[in-house]
């Protein structure tokens, strides 16, 4: 298990989207850094040969046959769109 | 026994309305006078709708007079934590992000509860995306104990723990994830059922951690619980984690005889950090169940220690992943300054989100990122195999586990909130149940010195709620704890 | 020193359903903006994906027909990236379990000429995974616009190993797995409606060294001639930059089919940390025999297997079958001609000829021209061509008035209608003999002399007075006799 020194909170907050206070992200950085150094005992376990628990109960092969069923008028789809023109959700420019 | 209608359990108000005595509308406007009453200082809704919920009871009755009842929850007011999506309704999170947000559609449960004629009442406080274990994470303000307004009442459900301890709601839904039904029933003294993962159907409850998250009932009784348990549960083809199982008449089942049954007390409950007049209530609980010829069995699950653990690895990832949507794009929080689509995430999100749900989206980014998947999430989700184990092992030799349900009763606002860490060992009990998919219920089983509620847990064995139920009436009924009601 | 180009493709197909991936929403093309979605599209708190089963089935299918091998277990994961396109800024789609893996694509390169058959060779694929596809952006001058129409819709991804060496060779191997695609009616590829799109990873090396050099990604292949134009604009552009001594950057380019150009994408936000884990909210797919047997079942023979049986069951050319063998419905209509017919290869001319001109024109669908003119009907016109009744002059006019005839007509029918038939009969085909005879006194002496070759003095003025549509062996027959009596 990797300390939490390792934990680069500008880089993840970069890839959680997330633009954090010079205060935040002081206080971020040692709430977890706490948070992690409690997590750290888990290495102590031995799982070689444990199969990891992505559901309690699975199950195989859930799914839908391909019938169409109606959705939802374009109104109450954009109902909650903090804006919107002609039919579409408006956004920012996207820059890549 | 209170008198007060809206002190009463949904069974008895049910057969109040059967036999005519009392109209849905009268009980409805007694509840919404109890809210306009106690609410301004418990604050556990973060909106109702009085017009619609009286419209609602003025059908009800219609139903009733022509003999078209729909169940036993027809014409009760039945509250909803915010984070369950009503159609027309706000669904909030008790997030700024969702501040402004109506669900232009039903959850499952939500529709279920309305076909059983129940009215959805009001949008129950809780701590932002169901993060946290006070309530006190909520961007509107905390929700206070009923018991005693200067402590919490748990969380994440503590708006719908306290809504139906101060008789605001005949019983309410709440969602737990790690605890967040059963903790707050707990501290708020009432009923809390969190259900087998996957026997209630999630579709149109706002995820926090999809693989831990279930939605269940807080009541007044067990038998109320059974009763909506009854209501919501069962296979639903929209949420792909739901089991197909038969739904029994839980009410019907629960109000029979049942026992004696083999208990198991696992040690590693009952160590470190547990209060002591919890644990002298849950240990005079025990005795209870000694003394009506229940086998009492000492039990160990190992791997308990590791259940924080495991449970904030797994359960931050998640939420990092499922909180990703609100950006502030479709809907939701959108921040005024941003100058392009970049940015719009960065400070909507930073805008929208509270602290804790940062952090935790910030833990969870991080134990999913590149090289650190391996030694955290994949390393998390194995000791995790390792918990349910330590459960299922248990009950070759038991029925149902007896444990405290928070180590400690209600705390004062405010006391737990700056180290995280501390908040996070509240649901050290609470935990394994979520992580093995479990069935668990918290109910009232005594009271501190200082009248704040103490909670007993047991834990049952998937899908047997049936089971699980009858052990908590069992004594249940042997107690008054439950008919007990805070003065507001 | 001589380099050459390696190139590995990423091909992500719109697999045809009539539903979303994961959620019953209608999929279609050029609907009214975000009417097709619902909150599992959306992303709306609360929603929850359910796979759709036809998608699974198309893509076990794909999988078959490719030669993969079919995960006996799959899971679905989330690949978590924040874009306005998608509606949860995550995508859902499969890491390390993919459905298929391996297989390959047989592709046809090049031949030394049209009309000749080329080389083939197989590409082999690395694997085929399915996950949704996102909304679409409208780019405008401050502000961009989303409809989320396309998002959910499900999307086939299939990795080619880094096996061609050439944009020729990606064109082929675009072409070919388009055909299989369609072939199987796992997709209509149509490229125009985004139904196919391609993304290149393009290096060059030293020949022979067993190094891949440092790889481009050239994006925005948006269609086939793109992808081979694209890919050799960027193998030009790496070669220069390596024979000048420069080195390759690792970068993602967007290749403007317009102007022909590339340019780099300027991602400041080149952090490809996508935080694969698996989707907490589906359940794993177990693929067992019986399903595998169930969609076998359905696979349809693949083009180039069906060119050669073309080739050795019924003689046609690498031009008839190079043509018919792009198109399922169009070969199987031929092989049922031509089972009727004693002459396959005329039977392939026609279908070639005649319906695929008539199909052309698009006015009408295959199914309706096949209700015009079916097999049968085919087979009888070509036997009627072959006996002489029709004229070949007037194997196309007579063709297009049975695919304009509504109710169809019979062959027989639409012959005498349009006044095709032989005039051996006829008084017009008498009238224009005697006539010719009469008109040419120097043929009827040498014929009389015994010279047989002067009865063609008489033909051409008859096939005039016809206007083409007499029939040369009614004509014939009719001359002779006329000249026997006159004898
Ligand atoms: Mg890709
Ligand atoms: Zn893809």
């Amino acid at each position: 298990m990797s300390a939490h020194a390792d934990l680069d909170i500008d880089h993840v907050a970069r890839l959680a989207r997330l633009a954090l206070t010079p205060e935040e992200r002081a206080r971020f950085a040692s709430q977890l850094g706490g948070v992690l150094d409690h997590v750290a005992q888990l290495s102590e376990v031995d799982v070689s040969g444990i199969e990891p628990t992505a559901h309690a109960f699975p199950v195989f092969n859930v799914w839908a046959e391909d019938k169409p069923a109606p959705g939802l008028p374009v109104e109450a789809a954009l109902r909650n769109a903090p804006a919107q023109r002609d039919h579409m959700v408006v956004v920012p420019k996207v820059v890549e | 026994m209170a008198s007060a209608l809206f002190h009463r359990p949904a069974a008895e108000l049910s057969a109040l309305l059967d036999s005519g005595a009392i109209s849905s509308v009268e009980l409805m406007q007694a509840v919404i006078d109890r809210v306009k009453a106690v609410d301004p200082s418990v604050r556990a809704f973060n909106s109702s709708d009085p017009d619609s919920a009286l419209a609602q009871a003025r059908a009800s009755d219609e139903r009733r007079a022509a003999g078209r009842r729909l169940g036993p929850l027809d014409g009760l007011p039945i509250g909803l934590k915010d984070v369950i999506a009503v159609e027309g309704q706000p669904l909030t999170a008790s997030s700024k992000m969702l501040a402004n947000f109506i669900s232009p559609y039903d959850s499952t449960v939500a529709s279920r509860l309305k076909a059983a004629g129940a009215i959805c009442w009001g949008r129950l406080n809780l701590d932002e995306f169901a993060m946290g274990s006070s309530t006190e994470n909520s961007a509107f303000g905390p929700t206070r104990n009923p018991w005693d307004l200067s402590r919490v009442p748990g969380g994440s459900s503590g708006g719908s723990a306290a809504a139906v301890a101060a008789g605001e709601a005949v019983a309410a839904l709440g969602s737990d994830t790690g605890g967040s039904i059963r903790q707050p029933a707990a501290l708020c003294g009432v009923v809390g059922l969190k259900p087998t993962y996957g026997l209630v159907s999630r579709y149109g409850l706002a995820a926090f951690a999809s693989s831990l998250d279930q939605i269940g009932p807080l009541t007044r009784t067990v038998e109320d619980a059974a009763l909506v348990l009854g209501a919501i549960a069962g296979h639903d083809p929209r949420d792909s984690t739901s089991v197909r199982s038969e739904v029994p008449d839980y009410a019907g089942l629960v109000r029979r005889r049942g026992g004696p049954w083999r208990l198991g007390i696992p040690k590693e409950y009952f160590g470190q950090g547990l209060d002591p007049e919890v644990a002298a209530a849950v240990e005079n609980a025990i005795a209870h169940y000694r003394s009506q010829g229940c086998e009492i069995r000492e039990v160990s699950l190992p791997h308990t220690r590791y259940g924080i653990g495991v449970y904030y690895i797994i359960a931050a990832a998640e939420c990092s992943s499922n909180l990703a949507r609100y950006d502030g794009v479709r809907y939701g929080h959108r921040s005024r300054e941003a100058t392009d689509a970049v940015d719009l995430y960065f400070r909507s999100r930073a805008e929208g989100f509270g602290a804790e749900v940062k952090r935790r989206v910030i833990l969870g980014t991080y134990v999913l990122s590149s090289g650190y998947y391996d030694a955290f999430y994949l390393r998390a989700q194995k000791v995790r195999t390792l918990i349910r184990r330590d459960f299922l092992e248990a009950y070759r030799e038991v029925d149902a586990l007896v444990t405290p349900t928070s180590p400690i009763p209600a705390f004062r606002l405010g006391e737990k909130s700056a180290d995280p860490l501390a908040m996070y060992l509240c649901d050290i009990y609470t935990i394994g149940v979520n992580l093995a998919g479990l069935p668990g219920i918290s109910l009232p089983c005594g009271f501190t010195a200082s009248g704040l509620p103490i909670g007993l847990q047991l834990i049952g064995q998937p899908f047997k709620e049936a089971e699980l139920l009858s052990i908590a009436r069992s004594y249940e009924q042997a107690h008054d704890w439950h008919t007990r009601v805070p003065s507001l | 020193m001589n380099y050459e180009a390696v190139i590995g493709l990423e091909v992500h197909v719109q697999v045809k359903t009539r539903s979303k991936m994961f959620s019953r929403v209608p999929v279609a093309f050029g609907a009214p903006e975000n009417t097709l979605t619902d909150p599992v599209v959306l992303g709306l708190p609360g929603a929850l994906p359910v796979m759709n089963l036809a998608a699974l089935d198309a893509v076990i299918k794909a999988g078959l027909m490719l030669g993969c091998e079919i995960a006996p277990v799959c899971k679905w994961d989330r690949k978590n990236y924040f874009y306005p396109d998608s509606p949860k800024n995550y995508q859902i789609s499969q890491y390390d379990q993919p459905l298929c893996r391996g297989g390959s694509v047989e592709i046809e390169l090049p031949g030394p000429s049209r009309n000749v058959m080329g080389e083939h060779r197989r590409v082999p694929l690395t694997r085929i995974h399915l996950e949704e596809d996102v909304g679409k952006l409208n780019h405008g001058a401050n502000e961009s616009l989303v409809d989320f129409n396309r998002a959910g819709t499900p999307l086939m991804e299939i990795v080619s190993e880094p096996a061609l060496r050439s944009a020729e060779e990606a064109f082929a191997f675009l072409t070919a797995l388009r055909a299989v695609m369609v072939c199987g009616g796992i997709s209509d590829c149509d490229m125009e409606k985004g139904q196919l799109r391609c993304d290149a990873n393009i290096s060059v090396r030293p020949e022979g060294s067993p190094r891949l050099g440092t790889k481009v990604e050239l994006k925005n292949l948006n269609s086939i001639s793109f992808v081979r134009d694209g890919i050799a604009h960027e193998i030009r552009r790496q070669l220069a930059v390596v024979q000048s001594g420069g080195v390759i950057v690792q970068e993602t380019r967007d290749y403007d089919g317009q102007t022909g150009a590339s340019q780099s994408l300027r991602t400041k936000e080149q952090e490809h940390d996508y935080r694969y884990f698996p989707d907490p909210d589906l359940m794993p797919v177990a693929v067992d025999a019986a399903w595998k047997e169930r969609i076998r079942s359905q696979c349809p023979e693949l083009p180039f297997e069906r060119q050669r049986r073309f080739f050795s069951e019924y003689g046609l050319p690498y031009t008839i079958t190079s043509v018919l063998v792009v198109d399922r419905e169009l070969s199987e209509y031929f092989e049922e001609a031509a089972r009727l017919s004693a002459d396959p290869l005329a039977v392939g001319n026609w279908v070639v000829n005649q319906f695929l001109r008539e199909l052309g024109e698009g006015k009408l669908s295959f199914a309706e021209l096949r209700r015009r003119v079916p097999p049968a009907a085919a087979a009888e016109l070509v036997a009627e061509i072959a006996k002489g009744t029709v004229l070949t002059t007037a194997v196309a006019g007579l063709s297009a008035a049975l695919f304009q005839a509504d109710p169809p007509v019979g062959v027989r029918q639409a012959i005498e209608k349009a006044g095709l038939a032989q005039r051996s009969s006829g008084e017009d085909l008498e009238r224009w003999c005697r006539e010719a005879i009469a008109g040419n006194p120097k043929a009827l002496a040498d014929f009389k002399a015994g010279r047989d070759s002067a009865i063609n003095g008489f033909k051409g003025p008859v096939m005039r007075a016809a206007k083409g549509k007499a029939d040369p062996k009614a004509v014939d027959e009719m001359l002779r006799r006329l000249l026997k009596e006159a004898g």
